[in-house]
């Protein structure tokens, strides 16, 4: 950042009021922290979802697998989805704290 | 021998004891909130558990309780994506909105357009969206309360949808639903447990029955002799001769005794009686294609007869996905969360108990695969829950199980019902109602019985879609025109005015328009409740899922046309964007603070 640039003694929440360059940028990286690890998130869980139907239609034989008398397609889409969406929700609230944390740590600085 | 008929007053009782219980407790939680003066401070103090289950006490409606089972039943384990779906959509709602969406300070979608944007011409536009998708919502919850009804006691279908439609209309009149987080977390546990212990019953019941396979290669056919009530006419097509005996009209002539249904379309009218002789192939309605249990238990294997199964899948599962967050009574439950922070946190919760719902609802389809495939010769799939308890269970276990079901699937329609009427009647009176009764008591009133009236005229219509699939209709609209909104405007800057009212009037034409197609057009080439759209070939499956071509087409619109008027980005943009992206405890200027509504 250009500390060089900037008079002493400015918090960088002043910069985030006044608008300044410098505050846009603390802005963005915050943005772009956020979205990214959001897109990212949403990313992996639909490549995973998506590729069930076509994991299925590759190999028909896995369909016919049971376990527990409950074949492998059921048991997949009726129970262990809910699990992995909900690990991926809590890692996803966990991090979001923490990147608001680090946020909040670096403008409240003097 | 069974037949469709249960003794009416168990489930006459339950309907009550459910009505009186909500408006009892709407009852109690409005003199509470008024001596808290103003609910918003009392709701502050709720945690994300309340709000969360509050918010799937709203969620979890018809299509879920009774829908998605019957779907099951038709269709197969390609219907397992829709809770998926129901489920995931939080997620995308999670990992884009749900904080930034608290933080605005935003009651419902218009307040984010106007506070993002600056402009009452995108807040009208999206006003009406709200309304629209309210309607095409509550819509299904009217059909499925008349059809329940219909089912447990034999009265007239109007009937049901009546008694919710009145009592949403005391509750949301009086206010009492508006300011109980506590009345709709209550409704959800009460789904929960309706839907989740006669599961554990009925599978006992299955277990000494010799635990049959649902998906026994074997074309569907009826266990025991069982005497079907054909309510409306119906056209079915037989696949292999029936022995029946019949008391109605079949192909026009007037039957009483035994008959052969033979192979090829046949006509019964409605008000007519079949009785199946025991291991008879299911005659079934026109437009399903009875599967075999193989078919039915195997992915896309297009059980059911929907052509294109894998295009409408991956096109249900974009709306289901990007159309949680444009649903105008979720979206206002997450007002009530004292910070962003706290918004997700629910939206969290909210993941875990939805998917405790939803892994209870394929079994209801299974074991309608066993004891109630008679239910394809009328297309009335979506009993199938309400029916299961007579066909499986012997008195007095038959009846409990039974007020308990009925008793959930109230539980659904009332509080869904409820938090649809409240959004939609807040939008009516605050900004398409003119005059004296804007934003007024009078207003709200008005406002309230608009929006319980519209949708229940529609439902004596005969629109004979299934419940998931309305539902579903909604989730592409919402998917359409707010998720585009709502994700460009929080993290786009350059999200501009006239882009925004130009994505919502592309998006949400195309797709309301594919969605009256599918209904009003498309149902008429169909007999059956259990089949949107089926109006054939590539087009009919285009209509009837648009999701998958109309939200990339809202998103393009919306970015296009805000690039080529870059120069009108609201100037408050860079503080807006500190308003929905910093926590809140820094002490930083947000603009602006809006006052509570």
């Amino acid at each position: 950042m250009a500390a060089a640039t900037r008079p002493p003694n400015r918090p960088p929440t002043r910069e985030i009021d006044e608008q300044t360059d410098i505050g846009e940028v603390y802005m963005r990286s915050l943005l772009r922290a956020q979205l990214r690890r959001g897109l990212t998130v949403l990313a992996v869980v639909a490549v995973f979802l998506a590729a069930l139907p076509v994991l299925f239609t590759v190999e028909p034989r896995l369909a016919t697998v049971r376990i527990l008398t409950v074949p492998l397609p059921w048991l997949l889409l009726g129970v262990t989805v809910y699990p992995l969406l909900l690990a991926a929700s809590w890692w996803l609230v966990r991090a979001a704290e923490r990147t608001e944390r680090d946020f909040a740590e670096l403008v409240e600085r003097d | 021998m069974v037949s469709t008929d249960t003794a009416a007053w168990p489930a006459v009782l339950s309907v009550i004891l459910v009505a009186v219980a909500t408006l009892g407790v709407g009852a109690v939680g409005l003199r509470l909130s008024r001596t808290t003066s103003d609910f918003y401070v009392a709701s502050r103090m709720i945690g994300p558990r309340w709000n969360a289950s509050a918010i799937c006490g709203e969620y979890l409606s018809a299509a879920s309780f009774l829908g998605v089972a019957g779907l099951v039943l038709t269709f197969g384990v390609d219907i397992l994506w829709y809770p998926v779906g129901y489920t995931a959509g939080y997620l995308v709602l999670l990992a884009l909105v749900a904080a930034p969406l608290r933080r605005s300070g935003a009651y419902t979608l218009p307040d984010f357009a106007e506070i993002r944007l600056a402009s009452r011409t995108v807040r009208r536009l999206a006003s009406m969206l709200v309304v629209g998708i309210g309607w095409l919502y509550l819509l299904p919850q009217f059909q499925g309360a008349g059809l329940a009804l219909r089912t447990v006691t034999g009265a007239p279908r109007w009937v049901g949808a009546l008694v919710v439609g009145v009592v949403v209309m005391l509750n949301v009149v009086a206010g009492g639903m508006r300011s109980v987080t506590f009345v709709q977390a209550f409704q959800f546990w009460l789904k929960l447990t309706a839907i989740a212990v006669p599961v554990l019953i009925l599978a006992v019941a299955w277990q000494s029955d010799g635990a049959p396979d649902p998906s026994r290669p074997q074309p569907p056919t009826v266990r025991e002799t069982t005497t079907v009530r054909v309510p409306d006419t119906v056209r079915l097509r037989v696949d292999e001769a029936v022995p029946v005996t019949m008391r109605g009209t079949l192909d026009g002539v007037r039957v009483d005794g035994p008959v052969v249904l033979g192979a090829g379309r046949r006509v019964v009218e409605g008000g007519s009686e079949v009785t199946l002789p025991a291991g008879s192939v299911v005659p079934h309605v026109e437009s399903v294609r009875a599967a075999d249990g193989a078919t039915w238990s195997q992915p896309l294997a297009g059980a059911g007869g929907r052509d294109h199964p894998t295009y409408r899948l991956y096109s249900l599962l974009l709306a289901l996905f990007f159309g949680t967050m444009g649903l105008p009574h979720v979206l206002v439950r997450f007002y009530t969360n004292p910070d962003g922070r706290a918004a997700r946190r629910t939206t969290l919760v909210v993941i875990g108990l939805l998917g405790a719902f939803y892994v209870f609802t394929p079994f209801y389809g299974a074991m309608g695969r066993i004891y109630a495939l008679d239910l394809l010769l009328t297309g009335r799939t979506d009993a199938v829950v309400l029916l299961l308890p007579s066909r499986m269970l012997p008195e007095p276990w038959a009846t409990g199980v039974s007020m308990l079901l009925v008793a959930g699937a109230f539980a659904a329609f009332l509080s869904t019902s409820s938090g649809l009427t409240v959004s939609v009647a807040g939008v009516l009176s605050q900004d398409l109602l003119r005059g004296r009764l804007r934003s007024t008591v009078r207003g709200f009133r008005l406002g309230a019985v608009l929006a319980v009236a519209v949708p229940i005229v529609l439902s004596f219509a005969t629109l004979r879609t299934s419940l998931a699939d309305t539902v579903g209709l909604a989730f592409a609209v919402a998917a359409s025109t707010f998720c585009p909104l709502l994700v460009l405007g929080i993290w786009w800057r350059g999200l501009t005015k006239a882009g925004a009212v130009a994505g919502l009037v592309v998006g949400g034409s195309l797709a309301s328009g594919a969605v009256l197609w599918t209904i009003v057009v498309g149902a008429r080439f169909t007999d059956a409740a259990t089949s949107v759209g089926s109006s054939p070939g590539l087009l009919g499956a285009l209509l009837a899922q648009p999701a998958a071509w109309t939200v990339p087409t809202a998103f393009a619109v919306m970015v296009g046309v805000s690039l080529l008027t870059r120069r009108t980005v609201p100037k408050s943009v860079g503080r807006t964007m500190v308003r929905l992206h910093t926590p809140e405890r820094l002490v930083l200027d947000r603009g602006p603070a809006r006052r509570d509504p």
